[in-house]
């Protein structure tokens, strides 16, 4: 599967990565290669097959429902690069609104 | 014999009859680290504060009788994938410098709980994709039985601490070998416990139906005694089994007399080197003369597991990797692209922030579950995931374990395969079916390659079959003495 630049900066773009037009070329290169050993997985047949999406092996276990504290919010924003007050604070969202 | 020679096990009795504090045993780790961790590289962050401290309180109960369990003492080290309330958890990443974890994970709880000093924070390759720990965005592990090789990966850091004598044992991580392969590249014993035996809340998270936690120490018996310390159900992790724990330590000295253990025919073909298969037929011969019945066994669908496992794991990380978007924590970019809207400060954040073999995976787990490529590559990956669930299935119907090499090679080069990723993955190819199978699987020491360098043999057990694979592991270090072999450093 020989990709193109344009499908690479598609999903660099889908996986919110601004790459650079030499890293373009080189994942272009690798993945191509990647995808290629991967198929190998085509020639079996698996249409009768399930998938598994998860090894859980063991029933999964649920808490009891009981209500705990709530989690120290000035923990939790110590590690923001920016905050306003309680909030985490990130450039504007919507354009032209003041 | 030095003091940091000693095994967990050896160093507990020391301190339970009082020969030798905490304090005396953290300071000897210490020193070791500060004498030799710059030619090994296996810490990120040394926190020596926190050890004395720790080592303190730990020597405070042994002298009030209220020692915590059998282990409260003996020091050890993490790798950084795990989150330490107030101490910086990179998980080998620049996306997370500084990044200060506003709570322990639970092993971290169990452990601190059990009275352990930890050490600080080992190396490893970026969010645990790797093979070497080369990728780590910081420096490379060097392997303390030969210093221009690699310690493997990911947990490298976690496997050259221990076998260098600079923390008594260690926790590492095992998405596809991770734990396995550098235990194997340093003549250590390391066990991926099966899936949900142990809980990842607090562990960073990799490919979350693959990711488990376990311990990588020099002997069978230190294993089992952490392994005891970390097994218990979490209510914090839904994927954390309800299964109780073994006593892993009460059957160790069981034997083997009576026990099927299967050869995987596929696990013995090209690409293994010949001292590899050479120590692991060893291996077999002496479990026969030990009373097992050895068998050949089949896993036919072996060949398709390393296509499965990179197409499944890179899926899985693009999906876990989308919260580092310079939002809540860790880096932001400074860039003046990052300040003009949202979608440039994730993507600028995560472009400086990521390095190469992430990026790489992450892009490629993307491509693998975008639209009109979902079902030819995730989900075709998933079915054959279940064919290779099966073989095992199949294949335990006949045996109690299976055994076969761990590494398809002892450590190489550092810098020969990073830069050719297809040479990197096949490291791998021998321990991510039990990943994927979600099965418990230990590399135990098997000798000496003639160069000298570690050669591990691998165990694989049944589901939630810990202690026999342990006791399987403990029969054959009966019976050597790779142990004292200790690098030359």
């Amino acid at each position: 599967m020989e990709l193109k630049r344009e499908d690479v900066r598609h999903v660099a773009s889908l996986a919110r990565l601004s790459l650079t037009p030499e890293e373009e070329e080189q994942y272009r290169a690798q993945l191509s290669a990647i995808l290629d050993a991967v198929d190998q997985l085509k020639t079996l047949d698996t249409s009768a097959v399930e998938p598994t999406s998860h090894a859980t092996l063991a029933e999964s276990l649920l808490r009891p429902d009981v209500p705990r504290g709530p989690n120290d919010t000035e923990k939790l924003l110590s590690n923001a690069p920016a905050r306003v007050g309680t909030s985490f604070a990130v450039p504007r969202i919507l354009a032209g609104v003041e | 014999m030095e003091l940091t020679d000693w095994s967990m096990l050896e160093l507990s009795s020391k301190l339970a009859s009082k020969e030798i504090s905490s304090i005396e045993a953290t300071r000897a780790s210490l020193d070791r680290i500060a004498k030799i961790d710059k030619k090994v590289g296996a810490f990120l962050k040394v926190d020596a504060e926190g050890a004395l401290a720790q080592a303190q309180a730990s020597d405070a109960r042994r002298a009030a009788g209220k020692a915590a369990g059998p282990l409260d003492g003996v020091p050890i080290g993490l790798k950084d994938i795990f989150l330490t309330e107030g101490l910086e958890t990179t998980c080998g990443s620049k996306i997370l410098k500084g990044f200060i974890p506003p709570y322990d994970g639970t092993v971290v709880r169990l452990l601190k709980e059990a009275g352990l000093p930890i050490l600080g924070k080992l190396n490893q390759d970026e969010f645990a994709m790797g093979s070497s720990s080369e990728t780590s965005a910081f420096f490379p592990v060097h392997n303390p039985y030969d210093l221009t090789r690699t310690p493997g990966g990911s947990s490298g850091g976690s496997a050259a601490a221990v076998a260098a004598r600079e923390a008594f044992g260690s926790l590492g991580t095992d998405t596809g070998g991770s734990i396995r392969q550098p235990a194997s590249l340093t003549n250590l014993v390391g066990l991926k416990p099966t899936y949900g035996r142990v809980s990842r809340y607090g562990v960073i998270a990799f490919a979350s139906s693959l990711d488990q936690v376990g311990p990588m120490t020099r002997t069978v018996a230190d294993n089992a005694a952490l392994l005891q310390i970390l097994a218990v159900p979490d209510p914090l992790d839904s994927t954390a089994a309800k299964v109780p724990a073994a006593d892993y330590r009460a059957e160790l000295e069981g034997g083997v007399k009576g026990l099927t253990l299967g050869l995987p025919k596929e696990y013995f073909g090209q690409g293994i080197d010949p001292e590899v298969e050479a120590a692991v037929r060893a291996a077999a011969e002496l479990y026969r003369k030990l009373g097992a019945n050895v068998v050949e066994v089949s896993l036919p669908h072996t060949e398709y597991a390393l296509a499965t496992y990179y197409l499944l794991a890179p899926a899985e990380c693009s999906s876990n990797l989308a919260r580092y978007d310079g939002v809540r924590f860790g880096l932001r970019a400074q860039a003046p692209g990052a300040t003009k809207g949202l979608k440039e400060l994730y993507s600028q954040t995560r472009e400086q922030g990521f390095g190469p073999e992430v990026k790489r995976r992450v892009m490629l787990g993307t491509y693998a579950l975008s639209a009109g490529y979902y079902d030819a590559y995730y989900l075709k990956a998933q079915r054959v995931r279940t064919l290779i669930r099966q073989d095992f299935e199949k294949a335990f119907s006949q045996v109690d374990a299976i055994l076969s090499p761990t590494s398809p090679v002892p450590a190489f080069g550092l810098g020969e395969k990073i830069s050719d990723p297809l040479a990197m993955y096949l490291v791998d190819s021998l321990t991510l079916p039990c990943n994927l199978a979600g099965l418990p699987g230990l590399s135990m020491p098997g000798g000496f390659t003639r160069g000298g360098l570690p050669i591990g043999v691998q165990l694989l057990g049944k589901p939630f079959d810990e202690a026999r694979l342990l006791r399987i592991a403990r029969a054959f270090e009966r019976e050597h003495d790779f142990i004292s072999r200790k690098p030359a450093l």
